[in-house]
């Protein structure tokens, strides 16, 4: 009953300090929305408008108002989901970007898994040889993800696998010929092309694929690589792995069974956390792939000067990273025995 | 005499550490490593105008797109200036980029930190939900905001990303504040009579400077990415500024025939942060063994 009471009084707590920051998001993009210096009035009445239309939409857009009562408004609005019209498409932002945002999950997942694939094995590798050349050759190498500009890797590997050897699909998210061909029921192609049965569809989306996960995913790699590096340290320093190896387990089942099952929450949360930083590295990713997704939609709006979409893609990466926090922390609760 | 006595003798004490980090870092070779590119990159830097071959601004149209050789080291770009000039002076663009940011950020961090760690209750609590906030965005999704807003140019890129990154720094000194507020010599400066200002100033932030230095190199190497990302996106310095993302950006429509467009300066900006996180990795282990796997 006590115990019961006092989670649900941390839940609570919790809940309160995520919802203050969800409050500080929106001020903060609310003020970088009015120090902007385009002027959005002139966006939607245009050049050569007569000053009593400038004023009109100029009150209708309620900037005569105080600015406490703008930012009220304007809280308003987002909280029923109301996020203003893009200038480009004339649609509500929202669902311009609900819309692209599939692609860009399809790739941020496929990028974390090979991320993880790479990170966690390399990073067991690198503290069981700790000290040796492997340790060091595994830092290096994670260093080098971490260090490289992704938008310039991914021109050069789309220099060298692509126009030069050939070996992938080029930027897009498939071949110019099957754009169309695959009805979007659920914006994930490879979903998509595996429901209509188009299996070239299909081999295309992975081909084009291939190359900008595989860059994210090696970039994300280097921090799975030494956090895992870390907590492996942490765990084969304690005074239980002798015991193991003492009453005769084997050196690979004290490191796998027991070092290794020991990490794996604190993993799960490495990952969730990495997969929000995913994001960042997708806008620049998406703009040398030509990826139809939520980075090149922030960086096709940043060029014309749409604010209204700009803010709302920074307020939703935002709020993604919030959520991606709060998961592993609510994750590391449930899973981690020491934490009950 | 007493004076000419005690004044060389603590120089020589500071001097003493400095060397020691110094003959550590150079027995590893990644650190070696990443001080040896970072000294170059600044006396490239300073000495510029006696490197440079070329003038880095002068076009000639009868000789563009040259491939390395030929009179231009790493060949020469659309209008015919020459890259091994351009990186060049690109140099001072990034040690520029670099040292501003470390300089707004550093006693920024330092100060947030320190304040919320060692004053606590409130004043923690408001700190730290503000950090949280600026955190709570990805580094270069924030700064592509606030230069969105600012107007893009290099001026504005530096500021963008000296506000999105002074949060770590923060944390990072509050936690370490948090480790020796009760310390016995912090107590016995309060009970001298000491104001929380100078208790912080004097006796806290001197203490978190180390781990503060180390994650300001450590950063060093994200400031050059993300600036070369907004440089990229045409968010940071603009033509003709010779800065290496902005270099890449323009190249891009020539990558296909030309290369060395978009390799030469693209390396440049790999090496750099490489070498600031190499040098960031040695330090840790120079300065704190006890963080050697933390962080």
């Amino acid at each position: 009953m006590s115990t019961g009471r006092r989670r649900l009084r941390r839940a609570a707590g919790q809940l309160a300090s995520v919802a203050i920051t969800l409050l500080g998001l929106l001020v903060l993009t609310f003020f970088i929305g009015r120090m902007m210096p385009a002027d959005p009035v002139r966006a939607i009445v245009g050049e050569d408008a007569t000053p009593e239309t400038y004023d009109m939409v100029h009150a209708q857009l309620g900037l005569d108002r105080p600015l406490w009562a703008q930012f009220l408004r304007y809280m308003g609005d987002v909280l029923t989901g109301n996020f203003g019209q893009s200038i480009r498409t004339g649609q509500p932002v929202i669902q311009d970007i609900l819309h692209v945002m599939p692609a860009t999950i399809e790739l941020a997942t496929f990028a974390i898994v090979i991320g993880a694939g790479l990170g966690i094995p390399l990073g067991v590798l690198a503290a069981v040889n700790r000290d040796r050349w492997i340790d060091h050759a595994v830092r290096v190498f994670s260093l080098f993800g971490h260090s490289m500009p992704i938008f310039w890797t991914g021109m050069i590997g789309l220099l060298v696998f692509y126009a030069w050897l050939g070996w992938v699909g080029g930027s897009g998210r498939m071949d110019y010929f099957y754009i169309g061909m695959v009805p979007g029921r659920t914006g994930f192609l490879l979903i998509d092309s595996l429901l209509a049965g188009r299996w070239e569809v299909f081999r295309s989306a992975v081909n084009h694929l291939i190359l900008p996960a595989a860059l994210l995913g090696y970039s994300a790699s280097a921090y799975i690589t030494r956090m895992t590096r870390s907590f492996m340290l942490d765990q084969l320093n304690q005074e239980y792995m002798t015991t193991a190896r003492v009453k005769g387990l084997s050196r690979g089942q004290t490191i796998w069974r027991h070092a290794f099952g020991n990490i794996r929450v604190q993993l799960v949360t490495i990952v969730a956390l990495s997969y929000g930083a995913l994001l960042e590295g997708a806008v620049l990713i998406e703009t040398v792939f030509a990826w139809p997704g939520f980075g090149q939609y922030l960086t096709n709006n940043l060029v014309i000067g749409d604010m209204n979409a700009v803010m709302t893609c920074v307020l939703i990466v935002g709020v993604i990273f919030i959520l991606l926090n709060l998961l592993s922390d609510v994750l590391y609760r449930l899973f981690d025995p020491r934490t009950k | 005499m007493t004076d000419i006595a005690s004044s060389p003798a603590r120089l020589p004490g500071w001097l003493s550490a400095l060397r020691n980090i110094l003959a550590y870092l150079l027995r590893s070779p990644t650190s070696a490593f990443g001080l040896a590119v970072i000294a170059v990159l600044v006396l490239t830097a300073a000495l510029a105008p006696w490197i440079a071959t070329h003038d880095p601004f002068a076009q000639n149209l009868d000789n563009v797109l040259q491939p390395p050789g030929s009179g231009h080291l790493f060949g020469t770009d659309e209008l015919g200036r020459d890259i091994f000039s351009r990186l060049v002076y690109g140099a001072r663009i990034t040690l520029r980029i670099i040292f501003l940011v470390s300089v707004v950020v550093g006693p920024i961090g330092l100060i947030v930190g320190a304040t919320a760690g060692y004053v606590g209750g409130w004043m923690d609590a408001v700190l730290m939900r503000v950090t949280d906030i600026f955190l709570a965005f990805p580094s270069l999704i924030l700064s592509l905001a606030f230069v969105a807003a600012l107007g893009p140019s290099l001026g504005n890129a530096i500021i963008a990303i000296a506000l999105t990154s002074w949060p770590p720094i923060a944390r990072l000194a509050r936690a370490e504040t948090m480790t020796f507020r009760k310390a016995d010599y912090i107590a016995a400066a309060r009970l001298q009579g000491a104001s929380p200002l100078r208790i912080i100033l004097k006796s806290i932030i001197p203490m978190c400077l180390p781990s503060v230095v180390i994650r300001l190199t450590l950063n060093m190497a994200t400031v050059i990415l993300t600036a070369a990302g907004l440089g990229f996106l045409g968010l940071g310095a603009q033509p003709p500024e010779p800065e290496w993302g902005a270099m890449i950006a323009t190249g891009r429509r020539y990558m296909i025939d030309s290369w060395w467009l978009v390799a030469c300066p693209g390396v440049a900006i790999l090496c750099v942060s490489l070498a600031f996180n190499l040098l960031g990795d040695g330090l840790r282990d120079a300065l704190d063994p006890r963080q050697m796997n933390r962080r």
